[in-house]
């Protein structure tokens, strides 16, 4: 088992808490993991990104190679494509749908809608809209996660016992919200993937 | 004991109080900070009292370090590699003293200056100094290295300068801990004059027992378990990796090395394991995270008789950091991509927090020296910087800590006209203060903004040294208290702001303004936390 991951968005918009999440459940597996992270200057709303990766052999290198990410879990839809040259011929990529505009030239959202369009494995959804649904706007971190379950190659009960954990001083209903996005998110994802 | 996920940056700490550190020094610093935060939320550290408050810059914390050692006992100082500039005065002369307690200094580099101003190699300051060096090539290995360092530090009687890259302090990897020690008690070298004063007859001693050490450094890196020479078939080609480039290295042969490889994580570089790759391979690549500092003495200046690639020949890029896929194209592997980066995506650099003190000021700043033609911001380093991209492009220099008051004072003697100076309020107690009193003593004409937000914002929001003293700190080093102007940077403030900073840009002589609104970010997870 390997997956390599790459985790993107914009500063401050919390892909380490994704990336957190996944950790618990790899570590819990007994699996090996390295993550690379971005810290200092560029987390000030600019671009960030993440590599995790996850194996049941040790790993060398912390950073991913060009072409083997199996996975790219973005926050945002531009910063999703900026990293597309790691991705794998069979790589999935999913995707927050909605943009996060904090510059002057930010494309037409439609150019890069377009862009996601082309890719054979994606699944791109409104993961705001999602966690609101499931009860609270905050959740929407979890939704993603939950969408990027099924191509983790962790059991989803495993992500289950991560999210619970992250969340359990804060009461069993934050909980609950929170499996519910889970659930959500990874139920998108599962019917994309049919 | 144990099974930990660790931060490069962790290991490091973790392992230093594992090995009875007493006390760690440290100014904040990308990718260097983390590990003194780890150590001042460890319970442990708590429980020991082991020292871990910040210091106000890199020499003094580098001091304290060598006071600590001095009084037998373990410390640790931590630095970013622009850090290490500063506290040089010191670092250098440690070297000439040697150590007592062990002490290990920390360096974390920044190639591709992800936050940094340059990429520069400390691992040239290491031969500079003449000291031991570790590399780590792993965050278990950087564990060990600390784990072992102290007790290294204190057989050799020298302090160890241990070499990290931002991969490292920022990656996250499985580690194993071991058996936590107890700290030292205090004891104070018997031959501590003859080490200690480096008046000349005594330094010239010391520096003949530094040259002396050389040899035992050697043989220390010769027989260190760090430092590993790979046998492989292919003797066509031997591969020097050195620290974290032996990763990439391994990645991009996952069923083993198909040429010799000596892993290098301890210097001085081991001449016998090198000079046995030398004469068992036809040709050598060097695989190196920064500067070509071992490529360039395996080189020489000639390079007579041997073939050495590297960075120097192109086979490797001149700067930036290491990848996989750039050493895979080194080793004339096929680098396959199946997608690019498409031309929709637009650059997305770093900017000023929406609510940022930072911004109001310099908005302000901005709508007055619109009035003046020749004026000219000299910046400092921080979150402040950022003011230099749009819609702000306020300042004109950003060089190193403290540089903005200093050269603001040399544009100023020269003529130039405003000569103001921006600097954050944890800068300014790190290097700026030193610089105002020149100004002070020659009265010169220059206008100071400190933009304090009473936090060292750009590394995360930890404590500054000067917090609530400002004024009183430019009025001890002689500042006309009438002219040292505090203003709350908020929109509804402008006219203020701009009435104050017209006013103090036309008095002939020193200002200092402070506009004074606590971080954006600290205020939030303040807000947050009380809310728990």
């Amino acid at each position: 088992m390997k997956t390599d991951i790459i985790l993107s968005g914009v500063g401050g918009q919390g892909i380490l808490s994704i990336a957190a999440a996944i950790g618990e459940a790899a570590l819990k597996e007994g699996l090996y993991m390295k993550q690379a992270e971005v810290h200092g200057m560029s987390q000030r709303g600019g671009d960030v990104q993440s590599n995790l990766r996850l194996s049941d052999q040790p790993i060398a290198s912390d950073l991913i190679p060009l072409g083997h990410a199996d996975l790219i879990i973005s926050l945002e839809p531009m910063e999703s494509l900026r990293y597309l040259p790691y991705l794998n011929k069979e790589g999935w990529l999913v995707t927050n749908s909605q943009p996060f505009v904090n510059i002057p030239n930010y494309p037409e959202i439609e150019k890069v809608n377009a862009e996601l369009d082309k890719l054979p494995h994606k699944v791109v959804l409104d993961v705001e809209a999602i966690a609101k649904e499931a009860g609270s706007v905050r959740a929407a971190n979890i939704v993603m996660l939950g969408a990027a379950t099924p191509f983790l190659g962790l059991e989803y009960e495993k992500i289950e016992e991560g999210v619970r954990s992250i969340f359990a001083r804060k009461g069993e209903e934050i909980v609950a919200m929170n499996l519910k996005a889970l659930k959500a998110g990874y139920e998108i994802a599962q019917s994309k993937q049919a | 004991m144990g099974k930990h996920l660790f931060l490069g940056d962790e290991a490091i700490a973790q392992a230093a109080i594992d090995a009875g550190l007493s006390g760690v020094y440290a100014y904040p610093g990308t990718p260097s900070t983390e590990i003194t935060e780890y150590i001042q939320g460890s319970p442990v550290a708590k429980e020991r009292n082991i020292h871990c408050k910040w210091s106000a810059n890199e020499k003094t914390a580098m001091e304290a370090a060598l006071g600590m050692s001095y009084a037998g006992k373990r410390s640790l100082c931590c630095m970013k590699h622009v850090g290490l500039n500063v506290a040089a005065d010191c670092f250098m002369n440690a070297a000439m003293s040697g150590i007592n307690g062990g002490m290990i200094i920390v360096t974390a580099d920044d190639p591709s200056m992800h936050s940094s101003q340059n990429e520069q190699d400390n691992r040239m300051f290491g031969n500079f100094a003449m000291i031991p060096m570790l590399e780590p090539s792993s965050q278990q290995e950087a564990y060990d290295m600390v784990y072992e360092g102290f007790e290294l530090s204190e057989r050799l009687g020298y302090p160890i300068l241990l070499r990290v890259t931002t991969r490292m302090a920022h990656s996250r990897a499985g580690v194993e801990t071991r058996e936590m020690k107890d700290t030292l008690p205090m004891h104070c070298p018997e031959d501590g004059r003859q080490r200690y004063i480096l008046l000349p007859a005594l330094a010239r001693q010391r520096y003949r027992k530094l040259i002396a050490a050389q040899e035992t450094f050697e043989q220390a890196s010769e027989a260190s378990p760090y430092n590993i020479y790979y046998d492989a078939p292919d003797k066509s080609l031997g591969i020097i990796a050195t620290g974290i480039a032996f990763n990439y290295l391994s990645e991009n042969y996952p069923d083993g090395f198909k040429h010799p490889v000596l892993k290098i994580a301890q210097y001085p570089v081991p001449t016998e394991k090198l000079a046995r790759l030398v004469d068992e391979c036809d040709e050598i690549l060097v695989l190196e995270e920064g500067y070509p500092v071992v490529e360039q003495q395996l080189k020489g200046l000639l390079s007579k008789g041997l073939k050495v690639h590297g960075r120097l020949d192109g086979t490797l890029q001149r700067d930036g950091e290491l990848t996989p896929d750039a050493v895979g194209k080194a080793l004339g592997l096929t680098i396959t991509q199946y997608y690019a980066t498409p031309e929709v995506v637009e650059q997305r650099p770093p900017a000023l927090c929406q609510g940022c003190g930072h911004r109001d000021m310099y908005q302000a700043l901005n709508d007055v020296l619109a009035e003046y033609e020749g004026a000219k911001v000299f910046g400092d380093i921080g979150c402040y910087t950022l003011g230099a991209l749009p819609p702000f492009r306020a300042i004109d220099s950003c060089i190193d800590m403290g540089a903005s008051i200093t050269m603001a004072k040399g544009a100023s003697d020269a003529g130039v006209f405003p000569a103001v100076s921006v600097i954050g309020d944890s800068t300014f107690t790190h290097s700026g203060m030193t610089g105002l009193l020149d100004c002070v003593n020659e009265n010169t004409n220059i206008t100071i903004v400190i933009s304090d937000n009473e936090t060292t914002a750009m590394t995360g929001g930890q404590d500054s040294a000067g917090t609530g003293r400002l004024e009183s700190i430019c009025a001890g080093i002689g500042v006309d208290p009438a002219h040292i102007r505090v203003m709350i940077p908020l929109k509804k403030n402008y006219e203020e702001m701009k009435q104050i900073i017209r006013e103090e840009i036309e008095y002939k002589g020193v200002s200092v303004l402070i506009p004074r609104r606590e971080c954006i970010q600290t205020l939030t997870r303040k807000k947050k936390a009380s809310k728990k």
